[in-house]
């Protein structure tokens, strides 16, 4: 009976929030079809119904499946080797002072200088291909690199006495204090660099052109002027952005959960 | 080996808490340091612990890597389990019955695999007493660590330290009598 109470409270909690939502979101969509039928012009502002139109013939085309897993591969590389570096950087800037110095000024630079700049540099080296790989490493480096870097900056000092005076292994340490002080700092980065190495791997593929990417796709939606494909590949990105970022952020939970519950 | 500390000195500015202080513990017993607030005993439990430097003066005996402590603020891990703290600090490999029969002993068995963060004030104390039962320590330093317990799980708990720990050399910081009692403990008086 108590379970059922619970039970039903929490399906009228999960409702009344996912509601809500799904309320703002029809607004909006209402918006853009209200404003599309003022224009009156498709190559102006697409309408919603064109373009789940254009994405409904899109999606069953073998085509449109190659780009996507062209454009994911390469940007979800970008991201895991910035993760991967970033948490080493981040480790040996802690343990050795000099390190961190020397970190700041790249890490300064790199975030403050316009994607658009290291996309046309970086063309001159590396081939187009590739580069959505490196732009969109390029870019969550910085943030993984400071998140973290606090994040271990913040570890519980008395933690870790407490560790020192029951002598504590490297290992444990690592798995059971670390990992769990650092996880809020390292959510946020994955966050924060989720969105960003989209954004960027896609700015990459645009400029760049490599064929049988979703930034081709998009550039040539721009060059004929077609709006609703322009659309429908935008929505195709936020949706594949959004699922990878609420996957790999359960997935990151569910590891330090195993780890925390052992 | 006994712990001796000789003349030893502790001052934070321009406020001496040990001047010239001697005394010594003895190996394999049980005692209770008491004395009235601010009177320097959390100080000397972190200098045996080797959390703070003296000022001048010695502390011998002290085995370094075979120490166990219960803090005055717990210093648990509060996203692991009960049983993930103990077993994080276990110095040899204990398995589940010995883990669960300790929480067992102290009234816990119900929710030693829960995380500490959702356990009360009361049975995070005890989760730290049993953590520094089980380490597998030569010398455990406890201080206040009946603190927020009710007058029977204190018992209980200090039927099981007292157990647990014979023949081992046990420092207790404690204000109230009854623990020396409890624990059969010898007493020093800090004045």
């Amino acid at each position: 009976m108590m379970r059922s109470i619970t039970n039903d409270k929490r399906r009228e909690s999960w409702m009344k929030k996912y509601g809500i939502q799904v309320l703002a979101a029809a607004f909006w969509i209402a918006v853009w079809q209200l404003a599309s039928m003022w224009l009156g012009q498709e190559i102006l502002l697409a309408s919603p119904v064109s373009v789940i139109k254009k994405l409904g013939e899109l999606i069953v085309t073998y085509d449109f499946w190659k780009s996507v897993g062209f454009s994911f591969g390469r940007i979800v590389l970008g991201f895991l080797l910035a993760l991967v570096t970033g948490c080493i950087q981040a480790v040996v800037a802690y343990r050795f002072s000099f390190a961190a110095v020397l970190f700041g000024p790249l890490i300064t630079v790199i975030k403050s200088t316009p994607v658009a700049s290291f996309i046309i540099l970086c063309l001159i080296w590396i081939p187009s291909r590739n580069l959505s790989v490196f732009i969109s490493f390029l870019m969550v480096l910085p943030v993984v690199y400071t998140n973290i870097l606090q994040g271990i900056r913040q570890t519980d000092r008395k933690l870790l006495e407490m560790a020192d005076i029951f002598g504590v292994g490297m290992g444990k340490r690592i798995c059971y204090i670390y990992i769990s002080q650092i996880l809020p700092y390292l959510l946020t980065a994955c966050t924060l660099g989720l969105g960003l190495c989209w954004k960027a791997g896609v700015a990459a593929e645009v400029i760049g052109v490599p064929s049988g990417s979703i930034g081709e796709k998009l550039y040539h939606a721009k060059v004929y002027l077609n709006t609703p494909d322009l659309f429908a590949w935008t929505i195709v990105i936020i949706v594949i952005s959004f699922l990878f970022e609420k996957c790999f952020l359960a997935g990151l939970r569910a590891i330090v959960g195993r780890i925390e519950k052992h | 080996m006994d712990i001796r500390i000789k003349e030893l000195s502790k001052s934070y500015g321009e406020l001496y808490v040990f001047n010239r202080f001697s005394c010594c513990f003895p190996e394999g017993k049980t005692t209770c340091v008491m004395g009235e607030s601010g009177i320097g005993k959390t100080t000397l439990i972190h200098l045996l612990l080797g959390l703070e430097k003296p000022d001048a003066g010695e502390i011998a005996g002290v085995p370094h890597g075979k120490m166990a402590a219960v803090f005055q603020e717990n210093r648990l891990c509060e996203n692991l389990s009960a049983a993930a703290n103990v077993r994080l600090t276990a110095r040899r490999k204990l398995d589940e019955s010995a883990i669960q029969e300790a929480f067992r002993e102290v009234n816990l068995k119900e929710v030693y695999q829960r995380p500490v963060r959702e356990l009360s004030g009361g049975m995070k104390r005890r989760v730290a007493i049993v953590r520094a039962l089980l380490a597998d320590a030569d010398c455990v330093v406890m201080d206040e660590p009946f603190k927020g317990l009710d007058e029977e799980t204190r018992k209980l708990t200090a039927e099981y330290v007292r157990r647990c720990l014979e023949g081992k050399t046990l420092i207790v910081v404690t204000h109230d009598a009854k623990d020396a009692g409890l624990l059969g403990a010898d007493i020093l008086n800090l004045n």
